[in-house]
């Protein structure tokens, strides 16, 4: 055997190996994995463009069906905004999403390789879903400086946390972060002491610093002035591309100024469980049945 | 995002002054204790002649020391209630499992010099035993024994609380059953055929490793490790509740659901704690026995794990230093009132526990952090704020 001959042989191995490697596929989301794309357990795969996938959720709480059937697809980078009356599921939704509600039926999937409906809460935030609550949530009795440590992007074990020390790069993060939510004068404040709006801005804060790929907002801008309400226009519209928002809102000012008439941006009408509408604003304001069951009042 | 951003950043202004564990103040206080424990107080006992004023009589050796392990389970429970927020009514237990795994070696080491002069525990004897139950095995050994002490109340808390947090039991209901828990041990305990002594429980002790143990000297030596180690649980508690984990734990106490949602599992901090805390009242117990000579399932009665968050309540929660303070006062004050006026006790008991639910609400240690109270003291609020743990 010559010496090239030998290593012609042990290329040809190399590549039989790697082919057989792409072959085995994964078991997450029951497909198999073509050769270019190799799925990576715990990665978001949103090769197909859809970041979040809800198909035929259905969750009843003692017979009231919350949601219905429910089907959305968002794209990876997109900003969608859910309007719709008391009840339509919006927060039922959210919580599908988030784990905190478990459906009688359906799928959801986050890119289009991980169920959701495997997961718990923690394990859905830590792959890159953050949430914002319809109540601004925060750790009151915590600095505001504490409340955004807590969140920053690190190993959330409880051995890796007992022994944990802030590097200079988390600083300057937490640091950026308090600038763009304007509480960087409030730092050693506890975040009980804040008001109502800069709370909502704290728990956002929150969310960013873990740089999530889908963030869920309730109802962000309740309870703000109509300065911070534009302020937050600005800050989402910002994050646009970088991250896929869902956004939830009854403030049609809000929704307005997100959208800024662009027809490209959809707005999502749900209505007891179920899709009514979907469109850009001006499409769906003219909806008969939206205006019938939600606008029109 | 940071096209939006106005980057040099003065850091420094934002960033809290940790590390050092406690401030100047602190140090000194935990030095002073230290030399109290272990240098005034043996010579105030053993070297200063019996007719002086500076002799410490044996009897206020033995209250400190019995309420020093009571401080140590308040700090235990201040780590659990205090600072993530799940009231346990269960410590009791906690601390009387290390009691008795304590108790059981200190039988064995009485040999054949019990009442009925076998080479086994009395109240075997008495109830026909010819050999040892199973988990006395390693009853004869003091290093499986003390391991015992720690591992009993360890594995208990561990399962107890894996499958209580995991079902998501919360607040009162979690209290509720930890009191269920502490019942059922209590009649168990309370049974013969468990091997434990029934409602006589382990007493008569006559020596530990060997050596005598009603001796001055021993006395003294089990008081100066029982602050030792009171002094090395606050360090201990005061470094866990200073660390992130620390600070995760109050966020699980303020917003649990918002502590999952930033994707912290609960229940694996709810859990360490929650079983570091029982191996605390463990090691409590086993130097409490020790020293009062005596352990039986009246210390598993539910009051006496009610007790327990009362000295909390009291010193004041969410502080280290408070639920120690708790444990000096209450017990300080039961020891005078069942001397001075035995019936009106309890009646004591409660009245303090309500006025410091409603005028209190940080024990004693909020009222020194009181506005008015420092106002009155001459500090400003500011400079308080910090130095004290």
């Amino acid at each position: 055997m010559t010496p090239d001959l030998m290593r012609a042989g042990a290329q040809a191995r190399r590549y039989a190996e790697q082919r057989a490697l792409a072959h085995q596929g994964s078991a997450s989301g029951g497909r198999i994995a073509s050769y270019s794309r190799v799925v990576q357990p715990g990665q978001v795969d949103i090769a197909h463009g859809a970041i979040l996938y809800l198909d035929d959720i259905t969750v009843s709480f003692d017979g009231f069906k919350a949601l219905n059937a429910l089907s959305l697809s968002i794209s990876a980078g997109e900003m969608r905004c859910i309007i719709g009356p008391n009840g339509a599921g919006k927060t039922t939704m959210m919580d599908v999403i988030t784990g905190k509600t478990r459906p009688d039926a359906g799928q959801a999937f986050f890119g289009s390789t991980i169920d959701l409906l495997r997961l718990r809460e923690n394990e859905i935030a830590s792959i890159g879903v953050g949430r914002k609550f319809q109540k601004p949530t925060v750790f009151e009795q915590l600095s505001v400086f504490e409340n955004l440590e807590l969140a920053l992007k690190a190993d959330r074990g409880v051995r890796a946390s007992l022994f944990f020390r802030l590097s200079g790069e988390q600083l300057d993060r937490i640091g950026e972060t308090l600038v763009l939510i304007h509480l960087k004068d409030h730092a050693q404040r506890a975040a009980g002491l804040l008001s109502h709006g800069q709370k909502q801005w704290l728990e956002i804060g929150m969310l960013l610093i873990q740089n999530p790929k889908l963030l869920l907002l309730d109802e962000p801008v309740a309870g703000m002035t109509d300065e911070e309400t534009e302020r937050t226009a600005e800050l989402f519209l910002s994050l646009e591309n970088s991250h896929s928002l869902v956004i939830v809102e009854h403030d049609m000012k809000f929704i307005h100024a997100l959208t800024h008439g662009n027809p490209a941006k959809k707005v999502t009408v749900l209505h007891e469980g179920s899709v009514l509408a979907e469109g850009s604003l001006a499409d769906v304001q003219q909806n008969e049945k939206v205006v019938e069951v939600y606008l029109g009042r | 995002m940071s096209a939006v951003l106005p980057t040099p950043l003065a850091a420094a202004t934002i960033v809290p002054r940790r590390g050092l564990l406690l401030g100047i103040r602190g140090w000194a206080g935990v030095t002073i204790a230290l030399a109290v424990v272990a240098v005034v107080v043996p010579v105030a006992n053993l070297l200063v002649p019996a007719d002086s004023v500076f002799h410490l009589s044996e009897f206020a050796v033995q209250l400190v020391a019995k309420i020093m392990c009571y401080a140590m389970c308040a700090l235990a429970m201040d780590l659990i209630w205090g600072y993530t927020g799940i009231l346990s009514l269960g410590h009791g237990v906690f601390c009387a499992l290390g009691g008795y795994a304590m108790g059981m070696y200190l039988m064995r080491e009485i040999g054949s010099d019990g009442q009925y002069r076998l080479p086994m525990p009395d109240f075997m004897v008495f109830l026909n035993w010819k050999e040892f139950p199973w988990h006395w095995a390693l009853s004869d050994s003091f290093v499986a024994q003390m391991a015992l002490v720690i591992l009993a109340p360890g594995v208990l808390a561990f399962v107890f609380g894996f499958f209580a947090f995991r079902s998501r039991i919360k607040g009162v209901y979690f209290s509720i059953i930890t009191q269920a828990m502490t019942y059922a041990m209590m009649l168990l305990f309370f049974r013969n055929e468990t091997g434990f002594g029934g409602n006589n429980g382990f007493t008569d002790f006559k020596r530990i490793l060997g050596h005598p143990i009603a001796t001055p000297s021993m006395r003294m030596l089990l008081f100066v490790i029982t602050g030792c180690t009171l002094i090395a649980f606050f360090l201990m508690a005061r470094a866990i509740v200073e660390s992130k984990f620390g600070r995760v734990l109050q966020a699980i106490r303020d917003a649990e659901s918002r502590v999952m949602f930033t994707g912290y599992d609960p229940l694996r901090y709810k859990l360490a704690i929650w079983t570091l805390s029982a191996v605390m009242c463990g090691i409590a117990g086993a130097l409490y026995v020790p020293q009062v000579g005596i352990i039986n399932p009246s210390e598993m009665t539910p009051a006496a794990s009610i007790e327990i968050a009362i000295w909390t309540a009291v010193g004041g929660r969410a502080t280290l230093i408070g639920p120690i303070i708790g444990a000096f006062f209450v017990n300080g004050a039961k020891s005078w009132f069942t001397q001075v006026f035995p019936e009106f006790w309890l009646y004591f008991l409660g009245a303090l526990f309500i006025a410091v639910t409603l005028f209190l609400p940080g024990g004693i240690v909020g009222l020194f952090r009181h506005e008015k109270v420092l106002a009155l003291l001459g500090r400003s609020t500011r400079k308080e704020e910090g130095s004290a743990s």
